[in-house]
C-alpha cells in the first residue's frame, strides 16, 4: 500500500510536503535532552506563552481559588474567582519578604479551595480574591508604606471555552484568542460546559515533556504498542494507521481520525467488557445528545470522524470524540528530562449506575494504555540521551511531532533574537541568553 | 447481613473488593495474584448481563448503602478486566517503574 491509499492526502501527495517549511529532512531530538535547551524553553516559551491552567469548573463559586506551580516557569500562580465573580491569576508570593503565600501542608504542594481572603503564614499580611493587600501587620512599624500598592502581582489571566489560561509575560504580545488562532478558536461553541463529570490523572515520567507529547500526537505507533487496541482477535502488529486529516495553524495542529464506531463493531472483535459495559477507548457508547451540529470539531469534513486531536501549543492537548466525551492533557515540565503529565476526562453526568460503570470504563481504559506510554517514553529518553544518532527519520503520519519541535525551536529562536542574539538555530553548546 | 443486593449474592464471596476509591482497587489488584482476580472476573462479568436492567434502574442521586456498594465492586470488576481480558498480569505491560494517579474521580 503508497501513501494516501486510505484517505486523500493534499496535491503535494503527503501531509508533510503541504507545509513546505517543515522539510522532510531527519530531526534532531537534541531538544529534548539539553538541559541548556530546557533552560531556553522557560524563558521562551513558558514563561511567554499562554498556559492552561485550569477550567471555570475548577472555580465553582466566588471565593473559589486554587494554586498552580509552573515549574518551568519557576513561579506558581493562585488563580481565583473574586466577589464579583471575575477571574483572577496572581504570582503565588506575598508582596511583604516574598514567602509563598497560598499552600497547606507543605509549600511544595498545590492547593484549592473556598477563601474570604489569603493570609501570609509568615507574618500575617492579608490580601482579597482582587489580589489587593487588606492588611499589614504592625503597619506603623514600616516606612512610607501605601497598603494600595501592596498587592499581589498580577498575571494575565484570560478565559477561553471554559478553559482558563495565563500568560507570566510582563506584557502578552497577543490577546489569548489570537494566539488560539482560527483553527483552535472555532472549538469555542464545542459544548464543553455540558461535561462536568471528570476523572483526573496525574503521572511524573521520566522523559522530556516533548518525547511524552510526541507519543500523543501521532497515531503511527498504536498499532504497534497498543495491539490490545484492535481486540481479542486482532493482535497483528502489521496493521497500519493513517490519519483522516492533519492541519496545522500558526504553533497549534490537529489530527483527525476516522473508522467505523467502535459501538457498530461485531461483538467477536471487542472484549467481554466492552460489549457488556458498552464503553471502551472510544468512549461510552450510549451518549447523551448534546447538540445536532457541533461546532469546530472535524476540521476536514472527513466522513466517519472519530477523534480531533487537538495540539495547542505549548502544552495542552484536547481530544473530541465521536460520542461526546472529551479529554485534556497538560504536560509540565520539570527539568530537561522530567515532567508532569495531567490528564482530566470529561462525561456528561451519569445518572445511573450502569452509566458510572460505562464512564469508569472508559477513564480506565486510558490509564491502562497512558501506563504503556510512560514505561516506553522513559526508554525512548534514555535513547535519545545515549546520543547513538544525531537525527532520526520522521514518516508522514508524523508530521505533528516534526512540526511540534520546529514550532518550539521557532519560540527558542523568536525569543533569543528578541533579546538580541542574532545567532540562529539551536546550538547546545552556546551559554542561554541573559534575561532581565 | 449481605453485603449486596439478593440477586448479586454471586459477589458476596468477593465484598473485600467493593472498595471506595481507585487508588484502593488499583492497589489490591496490584497486590493479588492473577487466579484471584480471575476468579472474581469469572463470578462478576456475567450480573453485568444477566443484571443489565436491574443496574439500568440503579439511580446515583439517593443511591441506597447496598446499590452503592455493588456499584464500588462492579468498578473494582472493570479495574481487574484489563489485566484478565488482555494483559494476563495484574500489572500493566510495558509499564516499567511508571505510575498513574487518579487525583480525581465522581463519587459515586
Amino acid at each position: 500500500m503508497s501513501p494516501g491509499d486510505l484517505y486523500p492526502r493534499p496535491a503535494e501527495g503527503t501531509w508533510t510536503e503541504h507545509y513546505p517549511e517543515l522539510g522532510t529532512s531527519e530531526v534532531s531530538f537534541q531538544d529534548s535532552i539539553s538541559p541548556e535547551f530546557y533552560r531556553r524553553e522557560q524563558d521562551a516559551i513558558f514563561r511567554q506563552a499562554w498556559l492552561n491552567v485550569g477550567r471555570v469548573d475548577d472555580l465553582p463559586k466566588r471565593g473559589s481559588f486554587f494554586t498552580k506551580d509552573i515549574v518551568a516557569a519557576r513561579t506558581s500562580v493562585i488563580v481565583t474567582r473574586d466577589g464579583d465573580g471575575v477571574v483572577h491569576a496572581f504570582h503565588n508570593v506575598c508582596r511583604h519578604r516574598g514567602n509563598k503565600l497560598v499552600w497547606d501542608e507543605s509549600p511544595t504542594q498545590e492547593t484549592s479551595g473556598f477563601a474570604r481572603q489569603f493570609v501570609c503564614k509568615y507574618h500575617g499580611w492579608r490580601y482579597g480574591l482582587d489580589g489587593a493587600c487588606t492588611y499589614v501587620h504592625q503597619e506603623d512599624e514600616f516606612f512610607d508604606v501605601e497598603k494600595a500598592t501592596l498587592g499581589l502581582a498580577e498575571v494575565a489571566c484570560e478565559v477561553w471555552a471554559g478553559f482558563i489560561f495565563v500568560c507570566l509575560g510582563k506584557e502578552p504580545r497577543q490577546t489569548l484568542r489570537e494566539f488560539l488562532g482560527p483553527m483552535v478558536g472555532a472549538l469555542e461553541g464545542y459544548p464543553f460546559e455540558a461535561m462536568t463529570e471528570r476523572y483526573s490523572f496525574r503521572a511524573e515520567n521520566n522523559s522530556n515533556w516533548k518525547v511524552f507529547i510526541d507519543a500523543f500526537q501521532e497515531y503511527y505507533h498504536v498499532p504497534p504498542l497498543h495491539t490490545y487496541q484492535l481486540g481479542p482477535n486482532n493482535r497483528d502488529p502489521n496493521l497500519t494507521f493513517e490519519g483522516a486529516h492533519y492541519q496545522l495553524d500558526g504553533p497549534h495542529r490537529v489530527v483527525s481520525t476516522t473508522g467505523v464506531q467502535k459501538h457498530k463493531w461485531p461483538p467477536e472483535t471487542m472484549y467481554p467488557s466492552e460489549v457488556l459495559l458498552r464503553s471502551g477507548n472510544m468512549g461510552p457508547w450510549d451518549a447523551h445528545e448534546l447538540a445536532a451540529e457541533i461546532s469546530g470539531v472535524n476540521p476536514g469534513g472527513v466522513d466517519r470522524w472519530g477523534i480531533d486531536n487537538f495540539q495547542i501549543f505549548p502544552n495542552l492537548e484536547i481530544l473530541i470524540y465521536e460520542r461526546n466525551w472529551y479529554l485534556s492533557y497538560r504536560f509540565w515540565p520539570t527539568s530537561h528530562n522530567t515532567h508532569v503529565f495531567e490528564a482530566d476526562l470529561w462525561f456528561t453526568p451519569a445518572k445511573t449506575a450502569r452509566e458510572r460503570l460505562a464512564r469508569e470504563y472508559a477513564a480506565i481504559t486510558v490509564k491502562e494504555y497512558a501506563l504503556q506510554d510512560c514505561g516506553t517514553l522513559d526508554g525512548t529518553q534514555l535513547g535519545l540521551e545515549s546520543e547513538a544518532f544525531d537525527s532520526y527519520p520522521l514518516n508522514d503520519q508524523e508530521i505533528l511531532v516534526r512540526h511540534f519541535h520546529k514550532s518550539v525551536g521557532d519560540w527558542v529562536d523568536a525569543h533569543r533574537r528578541a533579546l538580541g542574539d542574532e545567532t540562529l538555530g539551536f546550538d547546545p553548546m552556546a551559554p542561554p541568553p541573559v534575561t532581565g | 447481613m449481605a453485603a449486596f443486593p439478593a440477586q448479586f449474592a454471586a459477589l458476596e464471596p468477593y465484598a473485600d473488593w467493593a472498595l471506595p476509591s481507585e487508588a484502593d482497587r488499583y492497589a489490591k489488584r496490584l497486590a493479588s495474584s492473577m487466579d484471584e482476580l480471575q476468579s472474581f472476573y469469572d463470578a462478576a462479568l456475567p450480573l453485568l448481563e444477566s443484571q443489565a436492567d436491574y443496574l439500568k434502574g440503579v439511580s446515583l442521586d439517593g443511591i441506597s448503602e447496598a446499590d452503592l456498594n455493588l456499584l464500588r465492586c462492579l468498578q473494582a470488576l472493570v479495574t481487574v478486566s484489563f489485566p484478565v481480558e488482555a494483559w494476563h498480569q495484574p500489572y500493566v505491560p510495558d509499564s516499567g517503574a511508571a505510575s498513574i494517579d487518579v487525583t480525581v474521580e465522581p463519587r459515586p
